[in-house]
């Protein structure tokens, strides 16, 4: 990736190759984006993590040309996406929530009508569609219509369709929604390939194990601002402190172990009831050996202890959870 | 893995050619025509409604209006011509907003193409299924005993008439489908519009057997001098007056919803 960066003009500044300042999107009376800011290094995976309505399609809209912001910048590779649309539209690819393949022509011709359309010689085109196909595992399937794939292979059509112009950024909306575990595992490989080529992806998800596994750096957005940005390491030591997991021998005595953590040390235990765990974070490791000591004293027996660090789940509820609320009214 | 990266970067163009716009076009009419031949379901629609009012009316209303089957097809044959295309111009709205429903539409214009071409593409591709709707019509009525008595070039004057006027028509069609949601809105929203404006004109009923106030309607319906000329131009008699009439509406409203599907089209999301 950094052999490229010298090579052409339509390289971001200093290996950048996002840039999003200040993005304002309204929908109406709705605020979709509130000032967004956020930045991609070339040739890495950014991960724009939310929960539902926090504004991450319509950051991925914005930077895929296909709305206009009301306020802020935003640049692919030094291009502006509102004054430059067209030399943005040559350099991106973008694979949408849904399957935007058309479902009445076959995997094929879908590939093909897009090399068309990119200004793609017919025999090129051809070649590049069957070349994709094998690559996504589509080779058999590809003269039947789109219409009979199923969910996991429309996906890879879907994104097999943005990769025929080779973009250098593409964007990924939620691409493994509803996906099975070994789709999605196929996706990151192909999504690590890209990277590994210099490819920037931006790719939004509501799995923080994939935010996890997949990104270099992830902007955490809610209500169309930004709340946290970093590694994902970053981000984990950010909710401070670790995690203490505490499952008793009887799970009768779980109220009882809530209670102590509750009423006695001000803390926010989560009972999972499936593997009958008491999970807490505690902000100060050096209180563990005086909870540990209280549990004993209180009778429970306790069947296993973890001390870890904090899975981005858990930052990702303390990010989105702990916010101060909004003040009412709606902007003018 | 390096197939799907970038082979070679060349900086991005700033604008885009005309001659790329026509390719562009080119490219999603062609789109368009693979549809038709890869959906059984659609040729067989495309075939079957112009079988369908040819047999039913012909047989229902023939010996009522005309006194006899074979007076009536004369009088109705280009009647019937003009609702099978008129009735398949709501395809193409339905195929718009299937598009934009399903997501296509975002992709399209998240690619470098003339903004314009997936519509005028898809608008391209379906004066091809009109024609075929004007063959079909036109073949079937002949084999029921329709018979053409002017010259053959009145008769293929006829046909790129009714074919012009469609392709005005269907950019209200565009406009209906992308402004309402789904192909089912289309059919609903097109079905009040189009029912009244076919039937109620003189494609299936002579003018002069309707009431006084239906009379002022029919009169004043741009498918009456439609289906005038194309009589006319058909089977004889007085073609001028009706032929300008239905030039000046195709005109008049492919310049109201043309534009106005463009626009909407442009300022989607």
């Amino acid at each position: 990736m950094g052999d490229m960066n010298g090579q052409t003009p339509a390289t971001g500044n200093d290996g950048i190759a996002i840039e999003v300042r200040g993005l304002v999107k309204r929908f109406g009376k709705t605020t979709a984006l509130d000032g967004v800011d956020l930045t991609a290094r070339t040739g890495t995976v950014l991960g724009l993590l939310g929960p539902n309505g926090a504004g991450k399609t319509t950051v991925v809209r914005s930077l895929a040309t296909l709305i206009r912001a009301d306020a802020g910048t935003a640049t692919v590779l030094g291009y502006d996406v509102q004054r430059d649309a067209h030399p943005v539209r040559q350099l991106v690819g973008l694979t949408g929530q849904y399957a935007s393949v058309d479902e009445l022509l076959s995997g094929f011709n879908n590939l093909v009508m897009i090399g068309r359309l990119l200004g793609i010689s017919r025999g090129e085109a051809k070649a590049r569609a069957a070349e994709l196909l094998e690559r996504f595992d589509l080779a058999e399937a590809a003269r039947r219509p789109a219409k009979t794939y199923s969910g996991g292979m429309r996906r890879r059509l879907d994104l097999a369709a943005s990769l025929v112009g080779r973009p250098r950024v593409l964007f990924l909306d939620e691409p493994t929604t509803g996906l099975d575990p070994r789709s999605r595992n196929e996706l990151w490989s192909i999504v690590r390939g890209l990277t590994a080529d210099g490819v920037t992806v931006l790719l939004t998800t509501q799995y923080l194990e994939e935010a996890d596994q997949l990104c270099h750096d992830i902007t955490v957005i809610d209500k169309g601002q930004v709340i946290a940005t970093g590694t994902p390491d970053e981000l984990k030591a950010k909710v401070s402190g670790q995690v203490l997991a505490v499952t008793p021998a009887d799970p009768g005595r779980i109220p009882q172990i809530e209670d102590i953590l509750t009423q006695r040390h001000r803390l926010a235990p989560a009972t999972s009831p499936d593997s009958g765990a008491v999970t807490v974070a505690v902000p100060d490791s050096a209180l563990v050996p005086a909870l540990i000591r209280e549990l004993d004293d209180a009778g429970i027996v306790i069947e296993e202890l973890a001390l870890r660090k904090p899975s981005l789940d858990e930052v990702f509820l303390a990010l989105t959870g702990n916010r101060a609320p909004e003040p009412e009214g709606i902007p003018q | 893995m390096t197939a799907l990266a970038p082979a070679v970067t060349v900086a991005p163009s700033r604008r885009l050619s005309p001659l790329t716009a026509v390719a562009n076009t080119f490219t999603l009419t062609w789109r368009s025509l693979l549809k038709l031949r890869t959906n059984p379901e659609d040729i067989f629609g495309l075939v079957l409604t112009p079988v369908m009012y040819l047999l039913l009316f012909t047989y229902l209303f023939g010996g009522a209006i005309s006194g006899n089957v074979h007076n009536y097809l004369q009088f109705e044959l280009p009647g019937i011509l003009v609702l099978a295309v008129i009735f398949s111009t709501l395809g193409t709205g339905q195929a718009l907003s299937e598009d934009i429903r399903t997501g296509v539409f975002d992709r399209f214009r998240s690619l470098p193409i003339a903004r314009s071409a997936p519509l005028a593409g898809a608008v391209l591709g379906d004066v091809t299924r009109y024609a075929l709707s004007v063959a079909i019509t036109l073949a079937f009525g002949m084999l029921l005993g329709f018979r053409i008595q002017a010259s053959p070039l009145a008769a293929a004057a006829a046909c790129l008439l009714v074919l012009g006027f469609a392709l005005s028509m269907c950019w209200l069609s565009a406009l209906l489908g992308l402004i309402s949601g789904s192909a089912r809105g289309v059919q609903w929203i097109g079905s009040l519009i189009y029912f009244p404006l076919t039937f109620g004109s003189n494609v299936l009923v002579p003018t002069d057997k309707l009431p006084g106030w239906l009379q002022a309607f029919v009169k004043g319906n741009p498918l009456t001098f439609l289906t005038e000329a194309e009589r006319g131009l058909l089977v004889g008699g007085p073609v001028t007056a009706a032929v300008i009439r239905t030039l000046l509406w195709s005109l008049g409203l492919f310049l109201v919803f043309a534009p106005l599907a463009v626009q909407v089209y442009r300022r989607r999301t």
